[in-house]
């Protein structure tokens, strides 16, 4: 397997508001290898964009990231140094947002933002030279060199999707974080934009991560995926294994919540209750609540994320032997 | 098709006065506010920049005229007390309201913008304190406040502008403050971070373009406020020191005149401050409604 380029480690980011302290991500672990598309899914409020934020020490005050290690080639991000971190912005890691309709200055013409990404990490650029360089990323993009030299309005919502991703190009980075990319855009711009990702993916040897609900557009694009539930991982493994032989209870409802074309369904199926409580969040499992399969030991105790076979990796006691976990003396 | 391409300056001229027409069709009577009020501020600043070409006499001469004489041919507006033509002394003395009012919106413009931008988007204690002061500025009735400073720094043309400046400089802090604070969440914030931009860069290349607009409308505002304070504190004599021809000044010596009679002396600069204060009103009323597109929907 190629080598990690990306890895974290037991990362846990909490936001102190004033009723207690939200756990919005807990023990999360997990690695990007190079040139791998990594899918992050979860429903709403799973904490996937603010784990999406922290590789960039994007996130808001007064959240924070409270322990663990985010590894870049080997270097703590968490640890990082103001200056080190702003050059890292762009340069080696670059974010592309959910709203692209309000992503650019709306004063600026498009060159204008593109000049001064450049100029913020090369600061003697000439403007000459940037744009340049601009035109040739908007080439790979699509969009006409003419464009360049347009207001963020004059531009359609999925072209001003792609010049984001542009500017988050323009440096050369070695991963994208993508965050709800396409929520705004329709499916036909979608399905344009899945294969540009999947086309520069190639062209710029990028790394991907990609943060959706959006099942269809992980499976279209992600190698590997990992599914998260109540701010922790609840299963790893590659897409393949996920669709199509999940571990964890979570994952396989939510596969059976996306409606099929194929199947003569009558009604649209839900997972019945909502998501746990984060502040006070329960001691064993999270999706004990919801979970068909719960067990005694589901209740009090936090299932450990294991590895399995394929390699693939899932929190969750059905694949353990209870036994030996709810009464670890007899054992030994 | 030659007549198309090169107009005649009469052509020229009613072409112009189509367009205006034409956008005071769209923009409805908002329209004409804002154009009366340039008017009157265009004619106040030429009065202002060149008195000496409409002026008939010196405003300082005290041999123009007769003693506290009435509106006739050679004085339009009269003479006061110590002979000096009136309407020569309403023409220069708008050059001082006008410098004042004007320089004292700049400088507290220049204060206050600055430190809202800082205060909102820098946020936590230096927010607090800044808010603190500006707040405690603000709870000052404006008036009070600026004879306060006039008369801690005495009177003199930089002084009193620093007096009606101060009085001004929270209206920027807080229009400017509460404006950061919701532009410093757009989307275009956070990727602009995303993308290793520094915090200055963040501050004046990407909020402050984007506030700086609702900062024009109540500049015009402003300088009609300081107009009718820079009026209040010569007219209590905090002002301006004796020679320099002031509005102001001009009606609380008219007004020890007026039980004999003489009712020019304080009319017409009176009338003056009106005009001029409601040509920046108008101004800064008429671009609000225009600037505001959502104004157009209707």
């Amino acid at each position: 397997m190629a080598d990690k380029i990306l890895e974290v480690k037991n990362l846990y980011i909490e936001y102190p508001i004033s009723i207690g302290t939200v756990q919005a991500v807990s023990d999360v672990s997990f690695d990007l290898h190079h040139g791998e598309a990594f899918g992050l899914v979860g429903e709403s409020g799973c904490g996937k964009s603010t784990l999406g934020l922290s590789f960039l020490r994007l996130l808001r005050p007064p959240g924070r990231i409270a322990s663990g290690e985010i590894l870049y080639r080997g270097r703590d991000i968490v640890k990082m140094k103001d200056r080190e971190l702003l050059r890292m912005r762009g340069q080696n890691i670059a974010m592309v947002f959910q709203n692209p309709l309000t992503s650019l200055n709306p004063l600026f013409r498009i060159d204008q933002h593109f000049v001064e990404t450049i100029q913020w990490h090369e600061p003697g650029t000439k403007r000459d030279d940037a744009i340049a360089r601009s035109e040739n990323v908007l080439e790979d993009l699509g969009i006409e060199k003419k464009r360049l030299f347009e207001y963020p309005h004059q531009l359609s919502g999925g072209m001003r999707q792609r010049i984001m991703i542009g500017l988050g190009l323009i440096m050369n980075p070695d991963i994208i974080v993508a965050d709800e990319p396409t929520t705004s855009l329709d499916v036909i711009v979608e399905a344009g934009f899945v294969d540009l990702l999947n086309h520069l993916r190639k062209a710029y040897n990028l790394s991907i991560i990609l943060i959706t609900h959006n099942l269809g557009l992980v499976a279209e694009i992600a190698d590997r995926i990992a599914v998260m539930y109540g701010g922790r991982m609840a299963e790893i493994g590659t897409s393949e294994e996920i669709f199509h032989r999940p571990l964890h209870p979570y994952t396989q409802g939510l596969i059976n919540c996306v409606p099929n074309i194929r199947m003569d369904q009558q009604a649209l199926t839900t997972m019945p209750g909502s998501p746990p409580d984060l502040v006070a969040p329960p001691v064993g499992c999270p999706f004990a609540d919801r979970c068909p399969h719960v067990m005694e030991i589901c209740r009090h105790k936090m299932p450990p994320l294991n590895t399995y076979d394929n390699n693939e990796q899932a929190a969750c006691w059905l694949h353990e032997d209870v036994e030996t976990q709810l009464h670890p003396s007899s054992e030994a | 098709m030659s007549t198309r391409v090169s107009l005649s300056p009469a052509g020229a001229i009613g072409k112009i006065f189509r367009s205006f027409s034409e956008a005071g069709r769209k923009y409805g009577v908002e329209w004409w506010i804002l154009i009366a009020g340039i008017v009157i501020i265009l004619a106040v600043a030429y009065i202002a920049f060149f008195p000496q070409t409409l002026a008939p006499y010196d405003p300082l001469d005290q041999n123009a005229g007769p003693q506290l004489g009435a509106p006739s041919a050679s004085h339009p507006m009269g003479t006061d007390n110590l002979s000096r033509d009136v309407l020569s002394r309403t023409l220069y003395g708008s050059r001082t309201i006008l410098g004042v009012a004007f320089a004292a919106a700049l400088v507290s413009s220049l204060i206050g913008i600055p430190l809202g931008l800082l205060s909102g988007f820098v946020g936590g204690v230096l927010d607090r304190v800044i808010s603190l002061i500006m707040d405690s500025l603000y709870s000052f009735p404006g008036l009070i406040l600026a004879i306060a400073f006039a008369a801690m720094l005495g009177p003199g043309v930089v002084n009193i502008t620093l007096a009606v400046a101060v009085i001004y400089i929270p209206t920027y802090f807080r229009l400017v403050r509460g404006q950061t604070l919701s532009v410093k969440e757009e989307v275009y914030v956070e990727a602009a971070r995303a993308l290793g931009a520094r915090r200055p860069a963040i501050m004046w290349r990407y909020i402050f373009p984007n506030v700086i607009a609702s900062v024009v409308v109540v500049f015009s505002l402003n300088i009609a406020d300081a107009i009718m304070t820079e009026a209040a504190l010569s007219y209590i004599g905090l002002g301006l020191p004796a020679g320099i021809p002031d509005w102001g000044m001009d009606i609380a010596m008219g007004k020890k005149f007026l039980p004999s009679g003489a009712w020019w002396m304080i009319t017409f600069p009176g009338l003056m401050i009106v005009i001029l204060a409601l040509g920046f009103t108008m101004l800064g009323e008429g671009l609000a409604e225009i600037l505001n597109p959502r104004l157009l929907e209707r």
